[in-house]
């Protein structure tokens, strides 16, 4: 899933203090799940965000909603009929739903309230952990299982470097040395042959590096 | 194995001789009398010296405009990249700057994580790894491509070379990852600081058992310590670095004022037995910020003078 992070609501106060309506909108999938941006989270912000104008001896509306998705068409119209009313939306899907809601209501400001993290798990409540940096041309093949992308502090796809220590990472004791875990994951398949080969040079034009990217499939277009 | 490149180290090593190198860290600005000061006093001592590469992802002049200064002065240069802050666009352009001024020796590095260094909130590139560092600068060398495939008028002439620690993690897959950068391309090997000369001497053992020693020229790396505290930081606070508890304890139990001279003692003795060693081809002795001592260090480890090739 998309793991996001609540933003600290003093930073989503100087988006929207001179707002007179505003809707906190919410979505229930990935956010959700990480606790970050779901009916939950909606209610919490815009409990927050009233007790911030109230204090301020400001009347302020801040209404409350929860879309499915934020970032399908269909879910997003659900709000076609109310969105003109309001100065602001703070938006508490992921990065991708805070900019479909922006593309969709161009008239109205749409501010993120919470920072998108990365592409994850939930290793246990409270604790989200990143697995994949979507660089669109998967090698886990080869490593076992174990993506040295998203999971090497260097990316290096012939690790683990010098800096390897005890199963940890150079850069935070409390990281695994993600070669450490492939080669740990390569033994238990019986494959640590695969380690013995060079990688080679990866194509990153898959990746951010080839600009915005789009999959197309006609066989699925209507 | 018998010389490629016109680099006097690989020259040296290919003769049969041990190599010596050492290494000047650039500085953090842009006065060359620094540089020139430093590399002056390790004329004659060494066969090349290391120019580092932004070590600890620190700021500092670049590598390749010391190495240059290096070369200006008659003194051969070992170009250190490290491919944490360059893409493989920079990374061949600076292999054709170096090999414009006839710098003959490469070190390809992954270099230090920029959250050690002066710009903790920098981006890290890492395009490419060490490893296909190395393979890039072979191909440009030796097939005269460019990684797009298109020929390069004049290719760099470099004798090639890739860093290793048999101290890291895990150990058992230290011997298969330098057999895959000698499959690279990497023609010579300078090792991590040697403190832990047992597990030296068992991680080199295991290379010859593959025949790697054969392939590759080991060039043992030496710091000499400075002092306790340095031990100290040494073992408890540099990744991947392995100082045993008696080198610890034999420098915390010599006066304060007579510690350097048991650093270079510990030195001149991890010289002395790993010269013995079958499979190690020179010695790469890393005074940080201490190279006055290298000429006293050359000296006593019986390495001075230096060999003469054409």
């Amino acid at each position: 899933m998309i793991v996001a992070d609540k933003k600290p609501v003093e930073e989503i106060i100087e988006y929207v203090k001179d707002a007179g309506k505003i809707l906190v909108l919410g979505c229930n999938e990935c956010v959700t799940v990480c606790e970050a941006g779901g009916k939950k989270e909606v209610g919490i912000l815009a409990s927050s965000l009233r007790m911030y104008f109230a204090n301020q001896g400001r009347e302020v509306v801040v209404d409350e909603r929860t879309l499915e998705r934020q970032c399908d068409h269909e879910y997003l119209e659900e709000i076609r009929d109310i969105a003109d009313q309001y100065d602001a939306i703070v938006s508490i899907a992921c990065g991708v739903g805070i900019q479909f809601t922006a593309e969709k209501y161009l008239s109205i400001p749409v501010y993120p309230g919470v920072n998108t993290c990365f592409l994850g798990v939930t290793e246990q409540r409270g604790l989200w952990t990143e697995r994949c940096q979507a660089c669109g041309s998967c090698i886990l093949a080869y490593t076992g299982g174990i993506c040295p992308v998203s999971r090497c502090a260097k990316r290096i796809l012939n690790g683990p470097c010098g800096g390897s220590t005890k199963g940890s990472c150079e850069i935070n004791k409390d990281l695994d040395c993600a070669w450490q875990l492939i080669i740990d994951r390569l033994k238990a398949i019986d494959r640590l042959d695969l380690y013995e080969k060079m990688f080679h040079i990866k194509d990153w034009s898959t990746d951010r590096a080839g600009g915005p990217r789009k999959v197309v499939r006609e066989d699925v277009q209507i | 194995m018998s010389a490629k490149t016109p680099s006097k180290l690989e020259k040296i090593m290919a003769a049969g001789h041990l190599g010596v190198t050492s290494e000047c860290g650039p500085p953090r600005g842009s006065d060359p009398d620094t540089i020139r000061e430093k590399a002056e006093l390790l004329r004659g001592y060494v066969d090349a010296v290391n120019v580092t590469d932004n070590q600890t992802s620190v700021v500092r002049t670049s590598s390749l405009a010391t190495c240059i200064h290096l070369k200006l002065m008659g003194i051969e240069p070992v170009l250190q990249m490290v491919t944490r802050d360059r893409n493989r666009i920079a990374l061949q352009s600076d292999i054709l700057g170096g090999a414009s001024f006839d710098i003959f020796n490469l070190l390809c590095l992954s270099g230090d994580h920029q959250s050690f260094g002066d710009n903790p909130q920098g981006q890290n590139v890492h395009d490419l790894d060490s490893m296909q560092l190395v393979w890039t600068a072979r191909k440009m060398r030796d097939e005269g491509k460019f990684l797009g495939g298109a020929d390069i008028k004049r290719p760099p002439q470099m004798f090639v070379g890739a860093a290793a620690n048999p101290f890291a993690d895990p150990f058992e897959i230290r011997v298969p990852r330098l057999a895959k950068k000698i499959e690279a391309g990497a023609e010579f090997i300078q090792t991590q600081c040697i403190y832990n000369l047992d597990k030296f001497e068992e991680w080199i053992r295991l290379a010859r058992e593959r025949g790697l020693t054969e392939k590759t020229y080991i060039m043992a790396g030496i710091t000499p310590l400075k002092s306790a505290g340095m031990a100290k930081y040494m073992k408890n606070r540099v990744p991947g670095m392995d100082v045993p508890d008696e080198v610890v304890k034999r420098m915390a139990d010599t006066p304060k004022e007579k510690q350097a001279e048991e650093g270079v003692n510990i030195c001149i003795e991890t010289i002395q037995r790993l010269k013995e060693v079958d499979g190690v081809k020179g010695f790469h002795i890393m005074a940080i910020e201490w190279e006055e001592m290298i000429p006293d260090i050359v000296k006593r480890a019986g390495l001075y003078p230096r060999p003469e090739v054409d």
